[in-house]
Parts: C-alpha cells; sequence; structure tokens
C-alpha cells in the first residue's frame, strides 16, 4: 500500500516535471527551432514518443512482467545465463549447386568460426519438384541447393558431425519429406536420432501469408506439420520440428506487430491441431521454435523480441494450460532484414547489418544469420559471409553486450514499445478468433491483406520521403556506384545434378519404390502419422518430388486469390 | 485509352511484395493491370498477355534465372506472330545480364531500387514507341 | 479433365479476337469492323452466354473454373470474360480474376479475358455486349461473363447472357438483410457458395422463400466450389436451360430496353442540366428565390417533356 502511494507520488512529480520542462524549455526551444518532422514513426509505422518516462510505463510490474531470464514471462531471455554461458549459435544460411558445392560452403564457414549450420535449398526442392522435372529448368541449384534423394543429404552434410552441431534446414511444403531424408541419412552414417540436433523451418501457414512457397491446401498441409511434431515428440528429443516465421512476412511488408501476431498465430494453430491427437501440451511445446526478422529500426526491434517472448509464455500458460516452464518458453533464429539491403553502394550494408545483428543480440536471440552486403544482389559470396560472420563475432567478443543480460530492460523507451507490442499481439489473437480462427483468416485473405496494406502503407512513406534509404533516396551518388564481386553461379551445377538423381534412380530398386509411394499414398488418406512411411520410402530412394505428386490427387493443390 | 500492362511472376519464386505494389501503383496512374498470380512458366504469361492484348509485359523476377526465362517469353512471343507487345523486366537482374537481355529484345530493365514512378514513366515512353495506338487504329476506317 | 475430343480455338484466333475486343473498347473500331477481322463462324451456332454474379468474396472465380473443367471435359471450348471495377478516381483497375482459372492456360479451348468496367460506374464495361458478340464469333461454345454484383450490374447482366446465376455465401447473422430484393427479377439461378461454412442451409432455405415469393421457378444451388463439390448439378441446371434458348429472349430484350432508354436519358438529363435552362434554375436556387423541392421539380418536369418528345 504504501508502495503505491510512493509511486503515485512519484509519477505525479514526474509529471509535474514534465509539464515545467513543456513549458519553459521545450516551448520555447522548438519555437526557436522547430522540429525537422510533424512526427517520428517507427518503421512499422508507430509513432516515437518525444522523450519517455516513467509515467509511460506506469503499470508495469517487475518481478510479474520483466521477472528475469529463464523463467516465465521470459521476457529478459529464455535461459538463465544467456550468453554469459555460450553465445548465439552463429548461424549462416548456405546453400548453391550441388550437395558437395554446398558441403565445401559449410566446411568454409565452420572453420571461420560458425557454430551451426543453415541450409537452403532450391527453387525446385522448396516446391517439391525433382532437378529432372520440366518445371525446375533454369532453376536448379540456382537460388540453394538441389536436393533430390536421401543420396544427396548424404553429400550434403558429409563431414559434419551430426550429433555436434546443429543444423537447421529451411524448407516449408516437402519440410516432411526433407526431415526423414535427414534422419534416413543420420542413420546410414551411424549417428543417433536422439542425439541430433537442429531444426526444419516447416511452418507452412506463413507460407499462404507471405512466402508463397505451397502445393496443397491449408488444412491437409498443416496436418504434415502436426506429424512432424508428434512424430518429433516421440523419437528426437533434441529436435526442433518446426521453426514457426515472422521473417517472410515482415519481408513482405507487414508491421512489427503483425509479425509477431501472425507468427504466434500460427504457433497457437499448429498446438491445437497437436493437441487434437491426444498428445499433452508439456509433451512437445518445448521443441517448438521461431524465427524472426531483424530489421533497421533499432528500438523496436529489440521491443519486439522481448514482447513475443512475453506473449508467448502468456499464451501457453493460460489459454493451453501448459505448467512445464519449457514449454512456456520462446526460443528463436534470427536474420537481419534482406528487405533493408540496398543494391546501389552494396557495402553500406555492412553497417546496416551490424546494427541489426546488435538489436537481435540485444533482444535476445538464440541463433543468428547475418546478411551479406550482397543480399539485395545475389545469394551470399564467400566474403560477405565472411564479413559477416565477423560482424557477429565483434559484437560476441568486443562490444561487452554479451556479458550482462537484457541490459535494455527498465529503458521508458524500450519497455513502453515491448508493452505496446504486446498490447497489438493480443488485439490480432481477439480479432482472430471473431473471424473464425486461423484457417478461415488464410482462405479469406485476412492476413494478406493485412500484410499487403502494411507494405502498400510503407512504400507510400518512402514516396513522401518520410522513410529514406541511404545511399538510394538521400545523398545519392549518381557518379558512382560501387561494384563488388557477385556469387557465381555454376551453370554446369544443374547437369551435375541431373547426372546425381539419374544415377539414384538408376541404382534403387523401382519395385519397393513403388511399393513405399503407395504406402505413402495410403497413410496420407488416414489421419495415420505419415513419418514414418516416409521415412521407408526416402530409404528405398524414393525422391522427394516423387512423394510429392504422389500426394497432389490426395490432398490437392493450392491456388491463392491474390489481393492488392 | 488506359495503358494495359501483365504484371507476371515467372518461376518457382514467390516474392510478389514488389509486383503486388507495381501493380497497384500502376492502377493508381490510370492503367489497368491484369496480375498473372505465381508460378507462371513462359507459356502461360504469352498466353495471358496475348489473350489480355496488353501494350506491355512485365517480368518480375528475383531468382536469376531471368536468362533462361527472358529469351523463353521472347521466343513464344515470336512464335505466335506478337510483335507489338512490349517486354520489360525488373527485380533482381545482374547490371551484366541487362545488354544481354536488351539484345534479345527486352525493352527496358529496372533494377530494384527504382521507384513506381521510374517504372510508370518508362512503360508510358514505351507504349507511346511501340507505336500500339497507331496500329490500332489502323483496324478503323 | 479435357476430353479427348475436345475442341480447339487456334491461337492465331485467339490472337485475332484478342485484338478485335480491344479494338472494341478503345472505340478504334466498330463492331462491323472487328468482326470482318475474324473468321466466320461455320457451324451457324451462337455460344451459349452463361452470366456469373455476386458480391465480391463469393468464389465466383473460383466457380467459374470448376464450369470451365465441366463444359471442357464434355469438349466444348469456353471464354471468359471477367469484368472488374475501374477505379473511380484514377480510372485504372488491377485484374485479378484470371489467377483463379489458371489452370486451364495450356488448354487451347479456352480464353480468358479481363476487362475494366471503365466509365460504366462498376457495372458491365461498355464494350461488353460486342466482346461476347465477337466471342461468339469466334467460335465459342461457351460464353462467362463474370462480374462482380453492385449497383445496377445485376440488371445488365441480364441484358447479355442467356442465363444469369448469382453466387452468394453463407451470411452470418441476419441473411434477410444480405440478399438484395429484386434479384429475383434477374437469376435464373441462385448458388450458395462455402457451403461447407456456418448458415449456408440457412441462406438457401431464404432465398428458396424469395423464389416462391416471387413465382419464378428458380433453382437454389449449394456448392463447395474450392473442392469442385455441387458443381454436376450446377452445370446440369445450366445445361438444362440451354435447351429454351428463347426463354430468355424477352427478358434479355426488356432489359437491354430499359437500360438504353434508361442510358439515353439520363445522358440527355445531364446535358440539360448542364445547359441554359439548368443554369437559370440553379442560380434562383443560390440565390433563395427556389428552394429544393421547387428546383427539382422545375428540372424534372422540363426534363421528362423533352424526353417524352426528342426523336
Amino acid at each position: 500500500m504504501k508502495l503505491e502511494l510512493e509511486r503515485d507520488a512519484t509519477l505525479n512529480a514526474v509529471e509535474d516535471a514534465k509539464r515545467e520542462w513543456e513549458q519553459l524549455t521545450l516551448g520555447p526551444f522548438v519555437e526557436a527551432r522547430p522540429e525537422r518532422r510533424p512526427s517520428f514513426r517507427t518503421l512499422s509505422g508507430t509513432e516515437l514518443q518525444r522523450v519517455y518516462t516513467p509515467s509511460d510505463i506506469a503499470g508495469l510490474d517487475y518481478v510479474n512482467d520483466l521477472g528475469f531470464p529463464g523463467q516465465p514471462p521470459y521476457t529478459r531471455g529464455p535461459y538463465a545465463t544467456m550468453y554469459r554461458a555460450q553465445p548465439w549459435t552463429m548461424r549462416q544460411i548456405a546453400g548453391f549447386g550441388t550437395a558437395d558445392d554446398t558441403n565445401a560452403r559449410f566446411q568454409f564457414l565452420i572453420a571461420q568460426g560458425q557454430t551451426g549450420i543453415s541450409t537452403d535449398f532450391d527453387m525446385p526442392t522448396l516446391m517439391g519438384y525433382d532437378s529432372d522435372d520440366p518445371r525446375s529448368e533454369g532453376e536448379v541449384g540456382r537460388e540453394g541447393v538441389a536436393i533430390d534423394s536421401v543420396d544427396d543429404m548424404l553429400d550434403l552434410y558429409r563431414g559434419i558431425d551430426l550429433e555436434n552441431i546443429s543444423v537447421s534446414m529451411t524448407i516449408n511444403p516437402s519440410a516432411w519429406v526433407l526431415l526423414a531424408m535427414y534422419l534416413v541419412a543420420a542413420e546410414e552414417r551411424g549417428f543417433d536420432w536422439k542425439k541430433l540436433s537442429g531444426t526444419v523451418q516447416n511452418d507452412i501457414v506463413k507460407e499462404y501469408i507471405s512466402q508463397k512457397e505451397w502445393v496443397y491446401p491449408p488444412r491437409p498441409a498443416m496436418r504434415l506439420v502436426r506429424d512432424s511434431i508428434v512424430f518429433g515428440a516421440k523419437h528426437l528429443p533434441r529436435y526442433n520440428p518446426v521453426n514457426i516465421s515472422g521473417y517472410h512476412t515482415r519481408e513482405a511488408g507487414s508491421t512489427a506487430i503483425q509479425e509477431v501476431a501472425f507468427t504466434l498465430s500460427a504457433g497457437i494453430a499448429y498446438v491445437e491441431d497437436v493437441l487434437k491427437c491426444g498428445v499433452g501440451v508439456d509433451a512437445f511445446a518445448a521443441r517448438l521454435s521461431f524465427y524472426f526478422v531483424s530489421q533497421i529500426d533499432f528500438l523496436e526491434e529489440v521491443a519486439k523480441f522481448r514482447a513475443a517472448r512475453r506473449v508467448w509464455a502468456k499464451v501457453m500458460k493460460e489459454r493451453f494450460g501448459a505448467t512445464k516452464p519449457e514449454s512456456m518458453r520462446l526460443r528463436f533464429h534470427t536474420q537481419t532484414a534482406g528487405a533493408s539491403c540496398t543494391a546501389r553502394e552494396p557495402l553500406n550494408n555492412v553497417a546496416r547489418t551490424a546494427i541489426e545483428a546488435l538489436a537481435a543480440v540485444l533482444g535476445g536471440t538464440q541463433s543468428l544469420h547475418t546478411n551479406g552486403y550482397d543480399e539485395a544482389l545475389s545469394i551470399p559470396s564467400e566474403p560477405a559471409m565472411k564479413i559477416a560472420l565477423r560482424t557477429q563475432q565483434i559484437i560476441a567478443e568486443e562490444t561487452g553486450v554479451a556479458g550482462t543480460i537484457d541490459p535494455l530492460a527498465g529503458s521508458y523507451a524500450i519497455e513502453r514499445l515491448t508493452s505496446d507490442i504486446e498490447a497489438g499481439c493480443f488485439a490480432y489473437f481477439a480479432e482472430i478468433e471473431k473471424r473464425g480462427g486461423l484457417v478461415r483468416c488464410i482462405e479469406d485473405n485476412y492476413f494478406q491483406q493485412e500484410v499487403a496494406d502494411a507494405a502498400y502503407d510503407l512504400y507510400k512513406r518512402k514516396e513522401r520521403h518520410e522513410w529514406e534509404l541511404v545511399g538510394v533516396t538521400k545523398y545519392r551518388d549518381d557518379t558512382s556506384n560501387p561494384r563488388v564481386d557477385l556469387h557465381h553461379v555454376d551453370e554446369a551445377a544443374a547437369d551435375r545434378q541431373l547426372r546425381n538423381i539419374a544415377a539414384t534412380k538408376a541404382r534403387r530398386d523401382p519395385h519397393e519404390v513403388e511399393a513405399a509411394l503407395a504406402e505413402v499414398v495410403r497413410v496420407a488418406g488416414t489421419d495415420e502419422n505419415i513419418m514414418p512411411a516416409t521415412i521407408e520410402a526416402v530409404r528405398v530412394r524414393a525422391t522427394g518430388g516423387e512423394i510429392v505428386r504422389a500426394l497432389r490427387p490426395v490432398f490437392g493443390t493450392y491456388v491463392e486469390k491474390p489481393i492488392f | 485509352m488506359p495503358t494495359k500492362v501483365l504484371v507476371a511472376k515467372p518461376g518457382l519464386d514467390g516474392h510478389d511484395r514488389g509486383a503486388k505494389i507495381v501493380a497497384r501503383a500502376l492502377r493508381d496512374a490510370g492503367m489497368e493491370v491484369v496480375y498473372t498470380g505465381l508460378h507462371q512458366t513462359p507459356e502461360m504469361i504469352v498466353t495471358a498477355a496475348v489473350q489480355e492484348d496488353v501494350d506491355v509485359i512485365g517480368v518480375s523476377i528475383l531468382s536469376g534465372a531471368h536468362m533462361t526465362v527472358f529469351p523463353k517469353i521472347m521466343k513464344l512471343l515470336e512464335e505466335r506472330g506478337v510483335d507489338d507487345i512490349a517486354v520489360v523486366g525488373g527485380g533482381v537482374i545482374q547490371e551484366d545480364d541487362i545488354p544481354k537481355l536488351k539484345a534479345i529484345g527486352v525493352r527496358a530493365v529496372f533494377d530494384s531500387d527504382a521507384t513506381t514512378q521510374d517504372l510508370i514513366d518508362g512503360i508510358e515512353r514505351i507504349v507511346a514507341e511501340t507505336g500500339r495506338a497507331g496500329a490500332r487504329s489502323a483496324v478503323r476506317k | 479433365m479435357v476430353a479427348e475430343q475436345a475442341r480447339r480455338i487456334p491461337i492465331r484466333v485467339q490472337r485475332d479476337l484478342a485484338r478485335a475486343i480491344t479494338s472494341i473498347e478503345n472505340g478504334y473500331a466498330t463492331i462491323a469492323e472487328a468482326t470482318a477481322k475474324l473468321p466466320a463462324r461455320t457451324d451457324g451456332a451462337t455460344a451459349y452466354v452463361i452470366g456469373v454474379t455476386g458480391p465480391p468474396g463469393a468464389g465466383k472465380s473460383t466457380l467459374v473454373d470448376c464450369l470451365i473443367e465441366a463444359y471442357r471435359g464434355a469438349g466444348e471450348t469456353v471464354a471468359v470474360i471477367a469484368v472488374d471495377p475501374s477505379s473511380p478516381f484514377t480510372h485504372g483497375a488491377v485484374l485479378g480474376d484470371r489467377v483463379r482459372m489458371q489452370r486451364h492456360s495450356g488448354d487451347e479451348g479456352v480464353f480468358i479475358r479481363s476487362m475494366a468496367s471503365r466509365e460504366s460506374g462498376g457495372g458491365l464495361a461498355p464494350s461488353t455486349h460486342d466482346a461476347i458478340a465477337l466471342a461468339s464469333h469466334a467460335g465459342f461454345d461457351v460464353l462467362i461473363v463474370e462480374t462482380v454484383g453492385v449497383g445496377q450490374v445485376e440488371l445488365e447482366i441480364v441484358g447479355v447472357a442467356d442465363i444469369v446465376a448469382v453466387v452468394t455465401v453463407p451470411a452470418l447473422g441476419d441473411s434477410v438483410q444480405t440478399i438484395k430484393a429484386g434479384l429475383t427479377e434477374i437469376a435464373d439461378l441462385f448458388v450458395v457458395n462455402m457451403a461447407d461454412r456456418p448458415g449456408a442451409n440457412r441462406t438457401a432455405m431464404d432465398l428458396k422463400h424469395m423464389v416462391r415469393e416471387s413465382g419464378r421457378n428458380i433453382a437454389v444451388l449449394q456448392t463447395i466450389a474450392s473442392e469442385g463439390t455441387g458443381i454436376d448439378e450446377v452445370v446440369r441446371t445450366l445445361n438444362e436451360a440451354r435447351a429454351t434458348p428463347a426463354g430468355n429472349a424477352e427478358r434479355a430484350v426488356r432489359f437491354a430496353v430499359v437500360r438504353t432508354v434508361r442510358d439515353s436519358a439520363v445522358r440527355r438529363a445531364f446535358e440539360m442540366l448542364d445547359g441554359d435552362f439548368g443554369r437559370d434554375v440553379f442560380n434562383r436556387l443560390r440565390s433563395g428565390e427556389l428552394g429544393r423541392t421547387e428546383a427539382r421539380n422545375a428540372l424534372v418536369a422540363e426534363i421528362l417533356a423533352e424526353v417524352y418528345h426528342a426523336d
């Protein structure tokens, strides 16, 4: 009681002092020298206060809203000692050409000090097509690595100790197939599934919203995600069967609140699906992992990460009744924002990436990919990746921020922004419920419309120079645009991969493959878990494209209704 | 008469933020925009262009596969006897490839820092140059 | 599944048709000149024109996609004209209906053309009548005209179509409000799409009540177009009506007449409002000499007198 009175008295004093400041100091100053804009907004469009004070966080309760790292609500971090135990995983994405080509890049990155692996696949693999499919022409091994079968998977991670380094795979519509291939490859190399650590992105909901990689319609596609989570809960204690993502939605132009809200809504939907299978929340929730962007608006991003943790902790506890603390703990990977990188004056992107990386670290990320300066021009070159990795290492070793946990806590601005983002999320959750739930919202293009509107709003603000791009819209030097050496696409890689897939097909037993595919199709028509049959199919060297294609008649295909 | 533009997304790449903003911006500039949707093959793009009888095909491509896609589109247009639809491109297209694209008949390539006003101006200039208005008015007599 | 002996319209003809439509749209040619650019139709038939209208978000394009599949399965050629509203401010438009029908893109028996409504205030594009005539002349068996049902569009669609399907979705809450009165004048068929959503049966029932009261014979069907459910029934209903083409002729002529007369009268009214008499009345309105009702009555009387005696 006494504390409240004291607090009120303090706040009154602050507010009085602020009013006096506005009258005596601020007022005259602004008259003599007007501010350069009528308002200052974050990248997402949130208005920034001129100055934040204790009044702005009046309702905040340290113990319940912030607490301590490593326990709910996890606002200050998912682990008790955070980077004092070990820095975030430095995990630069890599993928191009054939599995051999990408394996070489993995080895390079590990030699340079990378501590986790992240794999990028080519468009055909991402979309469920084999390298020899007519649809794949011109795109095999171009934007990522081509993986058609377990044979490729064995080449991809050759020489890498899968029990002692975590491996992430950025794959979605065919994620369950690539996971199956990964498990078979690991097994054939003698690794124990129980010791495998890593992540498969496998977040199909966000595909319909933003990344737009899809094969089947939402409901059957979500069943595949559910099956992976259930399978993982039973067999893969150290593996994250999903990496529920906001990066792509933000890159598509959404606000920070939408990024978190839509991502966590997808998480909620996946949890609901698994619960319906009869698996208890505490049996699997701890292994759900997340993936956000770190954009250039520094304050908003730090706040965003903290808000995400607090929201998820509340949702898991209050909505799903989780009792294990780990079930409420949100862990995430971050990538710095591709959309913030410019094609002009690419070296400027090193500065942008560094700032974004710092925001992610101050936001408590578990894993981080920093973009290369060539992000707007091409997939990353070796030199660009080296500088990007060094950026992370400099933050970890030289800046001191890794020595104390959540140092920006208590900042009036950061806490206010955190609370506002949290409130925005819960508002979206209510709206989604009102509109009939997540799948209905996807079918009705609700998320897509919100994202398109936000993207358009940002585009308009850029047009009005309310948001500038240095070197492009402001401080533009048309006399010089430095060129950088880009990753050279090896056009011969596609041919090599065609030979690889032909060899795989020649070696395997076609009867076994046919039978295995038939079994996958049969299981798909029931409510059984699809993972075991898929594992058997890839074991006998059925290809990803064959499995995906076999299920099109069962699950149907998806055509979007575009909104503008 | 409103300029009619086909905004096309070839290949497997799903990044349509730019294409959609372009579509909206062109509409705001008074143009009629037909959007193909994602995952288009060159055949689908050319079929749409012919049926819609557009003035310009705008290809939005970020995957780096432009040296496969554009030649196919130009070839299909030629095979269908279409010589009055201009093709332009935008997205992630390396500077070194731009002259090669121009050499096969791509009228303009807009880099990722181009503004929508650049696109609008560019398209209007190209339509004026192609003389489609002239070609069409020859029908009447 | 496209039938093995399915007919096709050669790409060359499709290209000429597309250009002919453009020439009409942009006023570069008369319908006679444009028609002359197409090969003569030799089978003596005309296309069966199906109008599909309804509010935005009802799933019309998805339904049309299913209809295309059904007619192609029967070997017939299909042309689709999809009309979307132009921006009243910029006069531009984004036309995205063909995305939902794109699986037919490689099928030479299917032609899809998007048209912006241009100055018709969100209704059918003025040149849609002619575009339909051209597509029929080019040899298509079936022609589907898809438009967003706002304002007076439904009336216009009756003027061009042999049969009109009004597509709606299950209404939440008070369904009566969302079904526009007067739809029973123009619909030959109601389709309640997204029938797996709550309220579908109720909506269908409400429509059936409306239909009974109108005294017309209008089918009320339910579909889940995204899954292809209920499409067979829709196609059967459409084909039944096909056998009696004359049935719609009188109704179509009536509406075409009403529309033409109305358009003509409205045009004349605007001319007169901007003319001497109109200016005079407005001056007197501004000065307070005339009240609003008097001004209106004076103008209406003068305009109607002129319209009734117009040549």
